[in-house]
């Protein structure tokens, strides 16, 4: 097939990065000896230390304390683990049936749809903050919901920074008003790891969600990293390892996976960025250049290092007349790996929730692409997409034309079957 | 690269569009597009949301389907898509599929599926997208012709859906490749089992797709709900049962009718009319069925079609249905068909496809039947 034999430009970090030299060796050192973390012999203290000692290193890159590191499977385990696990604790803690979980409708859906499970299984309510054009929460919105609502509210849980248009929350603020309340915070930190400074002793979270597979760490390792002074009922249910907060046993080799690429990430973060960032500027003045109609979606990205709003690695472009998908298989076909969101399991592309509460019309929000750039990125892979695009653009605008009428049907059709 | 070997369209490389529907014909029909040489991308519709069709799989859209027409472009090498035309399908397809019931006709969605959906919204995208055509694991021959190309049946008589397919006009028909024209049905599991292909043994589809349970009275009420009436013996009028809605019955059924007394001859009986107006439902005896001629507008042509002068055809009036001599010829707009051996059980809503021996020549759908005894025009 065509493209085969080029280099491929893999500008899809976000889904999820290459695996790390450092987190390979970590895991194949580890997985070279037996034991369980849990048994009382030699093998399994041996075992036992390779987990400890991950998690003192996570806890020391990250500025919280040891006991506050509940390993998981990854991210939506751990974002499922605080939104669940607090809000049962809430439940209790507030002594009423039916208490608030307060989110933002800019959510992974890792939260989003535990909140939304939350409320239709277990009488939760849900208050969702606004956001503005920028998919920034409104921090005014939720200090006028807690004056009145913090005896009701179980938890808040507000992303670090958002995964498809990259925008970085006001977390340390948010942190600071639900301290004053009283009401536990949670936010989920997946992309923000590794691309933005992250000392947890200064931002004051409740609970803090990381994922190993997206800084170079091996999928199905993650941490909820939450204060251990804070009650959280578990999901899972079994041999109460992890404080009887997570049962299951204790994947060494993973722990010291995940130690190593969190070491890395954060070492790294500050040169990281600014490749980063250079690698994003350059993208967007070539978009903008090639296609000077498209608009890219999120904060300014001139802004990523100086104030901070905006992911160094993410470019969110929506380009008017084409679909996302199209563009997406024409740029593959073009040998350019990218996105067109989050990816869903059907391959079906839905527009995105986070572009219709950024205020983005639906036929705009499904005309998006995302780039993200990571560790192995470089200027080699921008200048593949800018110079695929205009042609890609075209082709799609075409093709865009031809659904138009198709589109403008289904609205109408949506609406008369529900 | 290099000239294909295969025998399809040797000597032009195309880009090609493979719909995969996760079945075995699609999927060979695929593996012979990229044997060929063509430059193929697989896509699989989307075409039905719901998830509740998961476990055994049958029709179209089927959650094993879609993993295995992922499964069959990962063997062969190939991109894979699934395109969404869920929307549409529901309006077009199924939304048309229950306004046709409601109406008191018959419809056949998969004509209707191919007219909107697969030759349509799908090869235009494609078309859109620089792609050449579009390839699909029918079971009918394109053919070139003094105007044009034409659309044949199958090699395989027992597979042909070139009635089915007769809602293509030549525009279209010119970018459609169906790889399996030439090829009976054995051989092309046998193929898919010496390739390797997962699909190889998975069994045909019958069903309507979206009605995975085959139970189609039951989604017809789900929807447009109960509307119960009479079901009234033709001859006599006496009453001899309910029905839960006309739409639940079809001319021509026999069975499932629920009739509290035999007929007075004791011989069966079938439903040989329906009175939307009153909710009545009429049965008589099979002789009563015979259609002798009928009207139908909808028409598409493929190639030139028919003028105001009789002509001899063959008209076929069901997917599995041999074909009865005929003529016919265009009054106006609609398409006036003699059947010169008479079809028993024809219903209005249903397509009739007009056939010059192997080919087929355009199809109408079904607005009036005539039966024996009636007047000679309908």
């Amino acid at each position: 097939m065509a493209g085969s034999a080029k280099r491929r430009a893999f500008v899809d970090h976000a889904a999820t990065a290459p695996l790390l030299a450092p987190a390979r060796e970590a895991w194949l050192a580890a997985s070279e000896s037996v034991g369980n973390p849990s048994s009382l012999h030699t093998s399994g203290r041996r075992a036992r230390r390779i987990v400890e000692e991950a998690r003192e290193s996570i806890a020391d890159d990250l500025g919280t304390r040891p006991s506050a590191i509940v390993f998981t499977s990854g991210g939506t385990e751990s974002d499922n683990l605080a939104v669940k696990g607090l809000f049962w604790a809430g439940r209790r803690r507030l002594g009423i049936d039916a208490p608030t979980v307060v989110s933002s409708s800019i959510e992974h859906h890792a939260v989003l749809d535990p909140v939304e499970w939350l409320v239709k299984h277990e009488g939760a309510a849900a208050y969702w903050l606004d956001v503005d054009s920028r998919a920034r929460v409104r921090t005014d919105d939720l200090a006028g919901f807690l004056s009145e609502n913090a005896e009701r509210t179980a938890l808040v849980t507000v992303m670090w920074a958002n995964n498809e248009v990259g925008t970085v929350q006001p977390v340390a603020q948010i942190a600071q008003l639900c301290r004053e309340y009283s009401v536990p915070f949670h936010t989920d930190a997946v992309q923000a790891l590794g691309q933005l400074p992250m000392d947890l002793s200064e931002v004051g979270a409740t609970a803090v969600t990381i994922s190993g597979h997206k800084i170079g760490g091996p999928v199905g390792t993650g941490a909820l990293i939450i204060d251990p002074y804070t009650t959280v009922e578990p999901v899972a249910h079994g041999g109460g390892q992890e404080r009887e907060i997570r049962s299951g046993t204790l994947d060494a080799a993973g722990a010291a996976a995940l130690a190593a690429a969190v070491h890395y990430a954060v070492e790294q973060q500050g040169e990281h960025a600014r490749h980063l960032a250079s690698l994003q500027s350059a993208l967007v003045e070539g978009i903008r250049r090639e296609v000077p109609d498209a608009i890219i979606n999120g904060a300014e990205p001139d802004d990523s290092i100086t104030h901070g709003e905006r992911l160094p690695g993410n470019v969110h472009v929506s380009i008017p007349g084409a679909e996302g998908d199209a563009l997406l298989m024409l740029l593959d076909a073009a040998g350019v790996d990218c996105s067109t969101g989050s990816a869903c399991t059907a391959g079906i592309p839905e527009p995105s929730h986070v572009l219709l509460a950024m205020g983005v019309d639906e036929r705009t929000a499904r005309s998006s692409l995302r780039f993200s750039f990571g560790r192995t990125s470089t200027m080699d892979d921008v200048h593949a997409v800018v110079e695929a695009l205009p042609g890609v653009v075209e082709r799609a605008r075409r093709a865009g034309s031809v659904s138009a009428s198709v589109h403008t049907s289904v609205g109408a059709a949506a609406g008369r079957a529900d | 690269m290099q000239p294909p070997d295969g025998p399809i369209d040797a000597g032009y490389l195309m880009r090609v569009i493979a719909a995969l529907s996760g079945g075995v014909d699609s999927s060979v029909a695929a593996a012979r597009m990229v044997d060929a040489g063509h430059e193929v991308v697989g896509v699989h519709l989307a075409l039905a949301r719901s998830k509740s069709t998961g476990g055994r799989s049958r029709g179209c859209c089927t959650i094993d389907d879609a993993r295995d027409a992922r499964r069959v472009a990962d063997m062969l090498g190939i991109p894979f898509y699934v395109w969404d035309f869920s929307a549409e399908f529901a309006e077009d397809v199924i939304g048309d599929f229950l306004a046709e019931y409601e109406a008191g006709r018959t419809p056949n969605p998969c004509l209707r599926c191919n007219e909107k959906i697969k030759f349509k919204a799908v090869l235009d995208r494609a078309l859109a997208l620089d792609f050449d055509a579009v390839a699909t694991g029918h079971y009918a021959r394109v053919l070139d012709g003094p105007d044009g190309p034409e659309l044949h049946r199958a090699v395989d008589e027992a597979k042909d859906q070139s009635y089915v397919l007769a809602v293509i006009d030549q525009h279209q028909l010119a970018h459609c490749l169906f790889p399996l024209g030439d090829t009976v049905k054995d051989e092309v599991r046998n193929e898919a089992r010496e390739r390797g292909l997962r699909t190889a043994s998975k069994p045909d589809s019958h069903d309507i797709c979206f009605i995975p349970d085959g139970k189609t009275a039951d989604f017809l009420v789900d929807r447009i709900g109960q509307r119960p009436g009479r079901i009234v013996d033709s001859a006599s009028g006496a009453e001899l049962g309910e029905h839960r809605g006309t739409f639940t019955v079809t001319i021509g059924q026999r069975r499932g009718l629920d009739l509290r007394t035999p007929g007075e001859d004791g011989r069966p009986r079938y439903v040989v009319d329906v009175d939307q107006s009153t909710d009545t439902v009429y049965v008589g005896s099979a002789d009563q069925l015979d259609v002798v001629a009928l009207d139908a507008d909808h028409v598409i042509w493929i190639g030139p079609g028919l003028s105001g002068d009789w002509r001899e055809v063959t008209a076929q009036v069901r997917a599995h249905h041999p074909g009865v001599p005929a003529r016919a010829r265009m009054v106006d707009a609609a398409l006036q068909v003699e059947l010169l051996e008479p079809v028993r059980g024809l219903a209005t809503g249903q397509s009739v496809v007009l056939y010059d021996g192997p080919r087929a020549l355009g199809s109408g759908r079904i607005s009036a039947t005539g039966r024996v005894g009636d007047a000679a025009t309908v």
